[in-house]
């Protein structure tokens, strides 16, 4: 019995105690968005009930326990059944659970409004990236994990955003209605962001909503949240929400460097240039599968000296674009412009000791996806 | 006390047919079937409930190994021992192996067991399809674990296999993996009838079904369970088998299929399946709390009616498991208020219990240890069930290691801990020797130092925002984890010591008269202890007792 009490004792100071050491990171973020923080209300209000309920419950338990134990002379009673009782405490939980259900009921309506929004953003799911289109802004780009692979073997010191850090964060502005169509190339994503309460799933051919009011600028993260393959853990969110002017800012910045890449096209591209993008590109959107040394994984081939690849350039350009069925290598001729495939199967011609010397033009590639 | 004991004259007889029963035991096998051709040819409800029991312990540790493995990658961040591909064949094996493995059969093993014992039936309605379906078990299983050496590896899509990671995308092995789920459910949709079979049929002259222990109530209605939905998986699992390798497209988009589809389908079986892993448990609770707080249950039947209410809302609340998938605002609204509803008949059984500990003469034997801690934690589980019912709430707790938490509750500390109950219970039958007392103690502490190291953590990290399925996090959650996999440790290590208890037990130890415990009710405890191989060949008659239970 002593023992009983010990354990108690002991695991509700436990549970007192993580709080406090753990004032940041173990509950539930109250978040920057009017939702975030309705459901984060719902959430506690929630939990205290339970707790309270929890209190009662295992009080009188515990007293019972201990108040009637065989060893202390307690002799057994023999009542059982009694209606009052029985109807009480049916009735109680389910005046509770109407009580609980009332706010909640409130909360997912306001959830389910993603009318009148400002902004479309479509957000698509591939393995192992999210793919981001502004909609009304002829804008669109992909967003990889950054966190280098020498950080997760070990080899190299883990950044404070390990895991959770991207090369094209997602910008949104404040204090705009920003809706959110979710879909997936391949298999079933969900994106989530804990500040922003927004968790949806990308399921292939279908296209669902959500939205987003962000009420402070800042950088937040998350991750999917759905069992997508090998590199399931490895597919963060980012969300960098700014002030409009800001956000304005950066939407010219973006606009121009698109356009600027869209009037390159037909221009003659250097070997240099090429290899330059095109390792850039390779490493926010092949290196998950393929290897940074393309050295491939499991079955995802090897790039480096891989002769299929090499002996048919033709080949090479229509796998990337197209895609290669009855294999997990996607099609990537609507995510990338011709600047950037171009550029990509260059450096994998090229990289690695592969040396062919091809260069392949950004208007060739145009004149394929034409 | 109730006079819930059959009266004297019953008991003679039953104790008089029983020591008939070991005589003509004798002439019975007097050339039957040795060695192993005599457990491969067993028909007999105790041999056959043993090969289950002893099944599911095996597929118990071979889960666990597998549990170790994922808990050993999630010591620290970053990847140190397994890749992520190997990471998610164990994350994926461990839950099918524990779920259709070691629960599953471990209360099919129970059932087998003591449900004639409890109705006082000489044995299973069927019992050499209950032999069929037991050796279905060891075939599935094999072939399931064979997959881990195939190329491309064992399914590594999660319990759930969602489609299309699990048809389009999917290992070779995952036809392998259809076709021993396959046999797997229809090992349980055999043993489900046969268990209906027994109770409806074969009960003692005079046992009416609201004469029966709770243990036999809540089979009945986990029979019809089984037979309602296992149907449902494998339709699933066929639909996936076609899409695999017969070109069609039920769940690919690409075809025209619906990938949701797959979900309604699989938790339309899921969620039952759920309660196919905890109804059992209940009522071996209903049976030991009583016993050592030696007071009868408090409302048997609001028991039986509680039990009956949360079967059949199982099958009205399968979307609570996808209200991230993008459902109409009206489809979730409902699924909400029918999940919320099932805390009502679950509170009233834990209300039941605590109010028969109240005024009652406890003692605190193993059996009574484990059925407490599972009454505290199985409520725990509850209580994260309730918070995950609160849809705006659940956008947030999707996924996430408070999910991991939450089923780990009511399945570790809820369906395991009552099996162990049960067994502890039930040994002194078996064996005819009490299990070791001070080693059931040593199991049951650490057993549940284990356990809450191991998932109270996963609580937090999973609010502070870890998914679930993943083989490396951020550095937030580093010392959670650390916590859960030093818990994990000593949980699977502290799981020996029952082996030791077993082995002891089966041994020797302190002899059990056929009332092993004072205040147990119920027939079993009416034949010798250990029960023979064969019991009630001649029914205990109790059409001459008062009302039994009310």
């Amino acid at each position: 019995m002593r023992m009983v009490l010990a354990w108690v004792t002991g695991m509700g100071a436990a549970f007192l105690l993580a709080p406090a050491v753990y004032a940041n990171g173990w509950n539930m973020p109250v978040g920057v968005t009017e939702i975030s923080q309705d459901i984060y209300s719902l959430h506690m209000a929630i939990f205290w009930i339970c707790v309270v309920i929890g209190v009662v419950v295992f009080a009188v338990m515990f007293y019972s326990l201990f108040r009637y134990r065989r060893s202390q002379g307690a002799k057994a009673d023999n009542f059982h059944e009694n209606t009052t009782v029985e109807v009480l405490w049916t009735t109680i939980p389910l005046l509770i659970l109407v009580g609980m259900a009332l706010p909640a009921t409130a909360t997912l309506q306001k959830m389910y409004d993603p009318s009148g929004a400002d902004l479309d953003v479509m957000v698509t799911g591939q393995q192992w990236r999210w793919h981001y289109e502004y909609l009304d802004e002829d804008i669109s780009f992909t967003s990889s994990m950054s966190t280098p692979g020498t950080q997760i073997r070990g080899e190299e010191e883990r950044a404070d955003e390990y895991l959770l850090d991207v090369d094209n964060p997602l910008v949104l502005p404040v204090d705009q209605k920003v809706r959110f169509l979710l879909t997936s190339d391949d298999v079933i994503h969900s994106w989530w962001v804990p500040d922003l309460a927004v968790k949806q799933d990308a399921i292939p051919g279908f296209v669902n909503e959500n939205w987003v009011r962000i009420e402070e600028p800042g950088i937040y993260r998350g991750q999917c949240t759905e069992l997508c393959g090998k590199d399931h853990a490895f597919m963060p969110v980012v969300v960098h929400a700014m002030e409009q002017d800001d956000y304005e800012e950066w939407l010219a910045d973006r606009k121009e460097e698109a356009e600027a890449e869209a009037n390159s096209v037909d221009r003659e591209w250097e070997m240099d240039e090429l290899m330059e993008r095109g390792e850039q590109v390779y490493g926010s959107v092949c290196a998950t599968c393929h290897q940074d040394d393309g050295s491939g994984s499991g079955e995802f081939p090897a790039l480096a000296g891989n002769e299929e690849m090499l002996d048919d350039v033709d080949w090479h350009i229509d796998a990337v674009v197209n895609g290669v069925s009855g294999t997990p290598m996607a099609a990537f001729g609507g995510n990338l412009n011709a600047v950037e495939l171009a550029s990509v199967i260059t450096y994998e011609r090229n990289a690695w000791d592969n040396d062919t010397g091809d260069v392949v033009q950004p208007s060739e590639i145009q004149e394929l996806l034409e | 006390m109730a006079p819930k004991l059959p009266p004297q004259h019953t008991l003679e007889q039953s104790s008089a047919t029983t020591t008939a029963g070991q005589a003509q035991e004798h002439d019975h096998h007097h050339g039957g079937p040795t060695g192993i051709k005599r457990w491969l040819l067993t028909t007999n409800h105790k041999e056959i409930g043993t090969l289950y029991l002893l099944f599911s312990l095996s597929m118990f540790f071979i889960g666990g190994i597998f549990a170790l493995v994922v808990r050993a990658e999630l010591f620290q961040p970053g990847l140190q021992l397994v890749e992520p591909e190997f990471f998610n064949q164990m994350t994926t094996m461990h839950g099918l192996i524990m779920v259709f493995g070691a629960v599953m059969p471990a209360f099919v093993g129970l059932a087998n067991w003591m449900i004639p014992l409890q109705v006082g039936a000489p044995d299973m309605a069927l019992p050499r399809l209950n032999n069929f379906s037991f050796w279905l078990l060891p075939v599935a299983f094999g072939l399931l674990l064979s997959t881990l050496f195939m190329p491309g590896g064992a399914p590594n899509f999660g319990w759930t296999f969602y489609a299309p990671l699990s048809t389009d995308y999917g290992p070779p092995s995952t036809t392998f993996f259809i076709f021993s789920l396959h046999i797997a459910g229809i090992s349980s949709i055999l043993g489900a009838i046969n268990i209906i079979a027994t109770i409806l049929n074969m009960r003692a002259p005079g046992m009416r079904m609201m004469d029966m222990p709770l243990f036999v109530w809540t089979w009945l209605i986990t029979a019809f369970l089984l037979i309602a939905v296992m149907p449902v998986l494998a339709g699933v699992i066929t639909m996936m088998l076609m899409d695999i390798n017969f070109g069609t497209s039920f769940f690919d988009a690409g075809g025209g299929g619906d990938p949701v589809l797959f979900q309604h389908l699989f938790w339309f079986f899921g969620h039952p399946e759920v309660y196919i892993m905890i109804l059992p448990a209940f009522g071996i609770v209903s049976a030991i709390v009583p016993a050592f707080a030696r007071k009868p249950l408090f409302g048997y039947a609001s028991m039986v009616y509680a039990t009956a209410s949360i079967a059949i809302l199982s099958f009205l609340v399968w979307v609570h498991h996808m209200f991230v998938v993008g459902l109409p605002l009206a489809a979730e609204l409902f699924f909400m208020y029918t999940t919320m509803l099932i805390a009502v008949p679950t509170g009233v059984k834990v209300f039941n219990w605590v109010t028969t500990l109240f005024r009652g003469s406890i003692t605190f034997e193993t059996p009574m240890l484990f059925a407490l801690a599972f009454i505290v934690m199985f409520t725990i589980g509850g209580f994260s069930g309730l918070m995950l019912a609160i849809v705006p709430a659940d956008f947030q707790y999707h996924d996430t290691y408070f999910v991991v938490a939450h089923f780990h509750y009511v399945l570790v500390p809820g369906a395991v801990f009552a099996i162990i109950a049960g067994a502890y219970y039930w040994l002194p039958k078996w064996t005819g020797h009490y299990p070791d007392e001070r080693l059931g103690r040593w199991h049951f502490w650490l057993s549940v130092i284990g356990v809450n190291l191991t998932f109270f953590p996963m609580h937090f990290s999973g609010l502070a925002g870890m998914p679930r399925r993943i083989p490396d996090y951020a550095l937030q959650f580093a010392d959670f984890n650390m916590v859960s996999s030093i818990g994990g440790f000593i949980f699977g290590v502290s799981q020996l010591l029952f082996i030791a208890v077993l082995i002891k037990c089966v041994r020797g130890g302190e002899k059990a008269p056929a009332k092993a415990w004072d205040g147990a009710e119920d027939l079993e405890w009416t034949v010798p202890s250990p029960a023979p191989l064969h019991t009630f060949e001649t029914p205990p008659d109790l059409t001459s007792q008062a009302p039994q239970r009310h």
